[in-house]
């Protein structure tokens, strides 16, 4: 083994300029990671500086133009600099290339580009703020945002550039599944994280072209005056809708698939039992991302589009949830008779399960279109996509990082504090967004500033859980930071789970396997 | 100020329209479902989880990879729930959305960030408007510049308001009482200040409103406070601290400084300008473009009015 040589991806070479130019995805992957991570700072502080404006009515530290461009911000550093690319990019180009067997992605120079064009658009978009920031919520909804003046144009290109690396890590996933699988690993010896990025990919290199377009179309209409969108240039603002929502849905799905894949390998490898329903749960990652292409409408129930549209598009909706439940039971049974041990990387598990759970029936009561005329643009809303997003794939990730922490650093965390951390987090999240689902009952609407004096109490509630979350994200932050400069030494496979990337050495070598394993069954096979 | 006028119930608002109670009706059978459901699910979880917990280190677990019948049955109960609840919705919003023939009628105009509302006899009405109760209602909505969304939360439902179309909504108001209309789609600034009241009284009552001088009997000033608290209000406030736009306090009889150096008085003609035109001249320090021309929108009565409102406040 390499390590007994002391020589791994950490150390095969050093300095800063080593990290920039590597072209070796666990590098790619921890670039990622520090990436991620410091634009989810970011995104939690406006998160923070939004839950104390509405501690209370009327004005407690910012006005309406300034918080307007805070919850814009919070929602595009979070969904396009921290959701989308937190599992797929970071943990999936990590841990990718050692599931499947392989030395590395199949393009390697492509992979460190997306990373490249990540923090280009986060930049640019960043730079947004010199030009008055923008205020448009990370929908840009026309025609308000040909209107306002403002830095709008810096963020939608911001968005367009990391829409390509999105599109490059899909395309370097979908090549390197079908070409660099290990001798014997056939697609149904594949592990589920595989399953579920591949599906992920597909809808990135589908999906993210849209959205690519629309922005580009936007930007035309804004510097060139081009008619598209905007009534006043003969434009139909609705199309921007159909246009935005045609990506953002499926990006929903980029958000949600990865996540529920690093739970099937949790789950299975913390009940040392093989999963339940192996196939059903790969082939609903497949079905989900395929049908998620044509629910984008149920966005739009009360846009103004026709009325036939709004019902079917509740229908194709409800079958969607189909495939979600079927993952739901089969995580549920495999840990029926497993052999269960509650690290907090299960801890994180169990708290996506039990949130996304919540967050899935509340799915189904929003697509229910008679109620969601009620529903839609209110807090039920917001915290519905919260339980979704952050009680589900930032569970996930963080679940997901303390599973291959060992794996990435060769080290363990302390596991009293991870706990800690979970416990506030999970916690924290349903103080948060709980009593959002009964603000949005009582008819509080969404993006609002200020609010009537009835609506308090529980926004008092959320903001106290807000902070709570925070808290445990820091301690988060610390149990990962001292976990890599003094954990215990963990070795090849501290939790004993059977997936390829546990029979290299912690920290892998830079070729990821001294000898290339070679595959005679399936990934959970605990006999 | 309160919502609805009573508590709300069980978290809902009031049900005031025809429709609330059939929507409440499927939204509670929906919680019991998903109440029963997530139970199911957390409880398997963490009864599982407990029960099974490791006990010794080389525990052996049984490899259970699959059991079809058991995973048709929890593919197709879902399925014919998610079905039932889908037909269910169907309909609520087929009686919602199916316009009747013969209904009031009212013109909504939104724009940042008031709404008015014009009747056929050509009384028109800022924040505050009248319907009558146990009447067919249909609102004609039109938005001069982004897309907004006429909320009543009391009346279960909601409707963009798109620039370049007109949106329609209807309603039955079924029970007397004062109810709150929000902007739902996000407008810009004041977005959470794009509030009106509705109020629904009795036929007598709402025709006596409907045929009465909006202004009869009032001093230019009051008339001016009705216009600003309708129109105004969400921007401009009445002491000399600024919101969106400038407060009105003591503004009168100043020298302001423009953008781009020179200096202007603050006089009757200065505020008919702003008002009618509010882009001609901008003072330092507050964005170009943000307020709506008034235009064909106030009377000559009402711009009056306002700059008596100004001239007033010292």
């Amino acid at each position: 083994m390499s390590s007994a040589s002391g020589k791994n991806y950490l150390n095969e070479t050093t300095g800063l300029w080593s990290w920039l130019t590597t072209l070796d995805h666990k590098r790619i992957g921890i670039l990622y990671m520090i990436a991620v991570m410091t634009f989810f700072a970011i995104g939690g502080t406006f998160a923070m500086l939004i839950r104390w404006e509405l501690f209370s009515v009327g004005k407690n530290i910012m006005d309406a133009k300034q918080y307007n461009q805070v919850m814009t911000f919070h929602g595009a550093i979070m969904v396009f600099m921290v959701i989308i690319p937190g599992i797929p990019a970071f943990l999936g180009n990590f841990i990718l290339p050692l599931q499947l067997g392989a030395k590395d992605v199949a393009f390697p120079r492509v992979n460190l580009m997306s990373w490249y064009c990540l923090l280009t658009g986060a930049g640019i978009a960043f730079f947004s703020l010199f030009y008055n920031g923008v205020d448009t919520g990370w929908t840009f909804y026309t025609p308000y945002s040909i209107s306002t003046q403002n830095g709008t144009i810096l963020m939608v290109v911001g968005a367009f550039i990391i829409g390509f690396s999105s599109i490059l890590t899909g395309l370097n996933f979908i090549v390197t599944v079908h070409k660099l699988r290990a001798p014997g690993m056939s697609f149904w010896r594949m592990p589920l994280f595989i399953w579920a990025l591949y599906s992920t990919a597909l809808l990135q290199i589908l999906a993210t072209p849209v959205l690519a377009i629309t922005l580009l179309l936007l930007t035309c209409e804004r510097v060139l005056g081009v008619g598209i969108f905007d009534p006043k240039l003969g434009g139909d603002p609705v199309l921007f809708q159909h246009f935005f929502w045609f990506y953002s849905h499926p990006a929903v799905y980029i958000m949600i698939l990865p996540a529920m894949g690093v739970v099937s390998e949790l789950i299975t490898a913390f009940s040392h039992k093989t999963i339940f329903g192996y196939k059903a749960i790969a082939l609903s990652s497949v079905g989900i991302a395929a049908v998620s292409f044509f629910v984008w409408g149920h966005h739009m129930f009360v846009s103004g589009q026709s009325e036939v549209a709004g019902i079917l598009f509740s229908f194709i909706t409800m079958l969607v949830g189909v495939p979600t439940a079927i993952k739901v039971f089969n995580w549920t049974a495999t840990l029926y008779r497993g052999s269960v041990r509650f690290d907090s990387p299960l801890l994180f598990a169990l708290g996506f399960l039990f949130l996304f759970t919540i967050g899935g029936v509340t799915g189904i009561i929003l697509a229910v279109v008679g109620v969601d005329v009620h529903f839609h643009d209110t807090y039920f809303v917001v915290a519905h996509f919260h339980y979704v997003m952050v009680g589900g794939t930032l569970m996930a990730i963080m679940g997901g990082i303390y599973y291959w922490f060992p794996k990435m650093f060769g080290r363990l965390v302390n596991e009293f504090w991870a706990r800690i951390s979970f416990v506030l987090i999970f916690v924290g999240f349903n103080v948060t967004f709980f009593p959002q689902f009964i603000l949005g009952a009582m008819g509080m609407p969404r993006r609002y500033y200020d609010y009537l004096p009835e609506y308090q109490s529980l926004n008092r509630i959320s903001s106290v859980g807000a902070w709570t979350i925070g808290t445990g994200f820091l301690i988060g932050l610390g149990v990962i930071i001292h976990g890599m400069k003094r954990g215990k030494i963990a070795g090849p496979n501290p939790w004993g789970a059977k997936t390829l990337e546990w029979q290299t050495s912690s920290p892998p070598p830079h070729e990821n396997f001294l000898v290339q394993p070679v595959v005679t069954a399936g990934p959970y096979e605990y006999r | 100020m309160s919502l609805t006028g009573s508590a709300p119930s069980h978290f809902m608002p009031p049900q005031a329209s025809q429709i609330a109670v059939h929507v409440d009706y499927l939204y509670g059978f929906l919680l019991v479902a998903s109440f029963v459901s997530c139970v199911m699910v957390i409880g398997g979880l963490i009864y599982f989880a407990v029960k099974y917990r490791r006990k010794a280190e080389d525990e052996k677990t049984p490899y259970i990879s699959h059991n079809s019948t058991l995973e048709f049955l929890w593919s197709f109960i879902p399925f014919l729930i998610f079905m039932a609840v889908f037909a269910w919705g169907w309909w609520v919003y087929h009686e919602m959305r199916t316009m009747p023939t013969d209904a009031l009628e009212i013109a909504v105009q939104g724009q940042k960030w008031s709404w008015a509302f014009t009747y056929k006899n050509g009384r028109s009405s800022g924040s505050e408007f009248y319907v009558p109760v146990g009447q067919d209602v249909r609102l004609v909505m039109a938005s001069t510049d982004v897309i907004h969304s006429f909320y009543l939360p009391a009346f279960r439902t909601k409707q963009d308001v798109v620039p370049g179309r007109y949106s329609n909504i209807w309603f039955k108001a079924e029970q007397e009482g004062d109810y709150q209309v929000f902007c739902a789609e996000y407008c810009g600034d004041q977005h959470s200040g794009m509030k009106a009241k509705m109020h629904v009284v009795s036929r007598e009552k709402y025709e006596e409103w409907l045929g009465s001088e909006p202004y009869k009997d009032l001093q230019p000033v009051e008339v001016g406070r009705k216009v600003y608290q309708s129109r105004c209000v969400a921007c401009h406030n009445l002491t000399d601290q600024k919101n969106v736009g400038p407060g009105w306090k003591g503004i009168f009889g100043k020298m302001e400084k423009l953008e781009g150096g020179t200096e202007v008085l603050v006089d009757e003609n200065y505020l008919r300008e702003s008002i009618l035109d509010p882009n001609a001249k901008i003072v330092l320090g507050f964005p170009r473009g943000v307020m709506p021309t008034q235009a064909g929108q106030l009377s000559e009565q009402e711009i009056m009015g306002v700059i008596e409102l100004i001239k007033s406040l010292k």
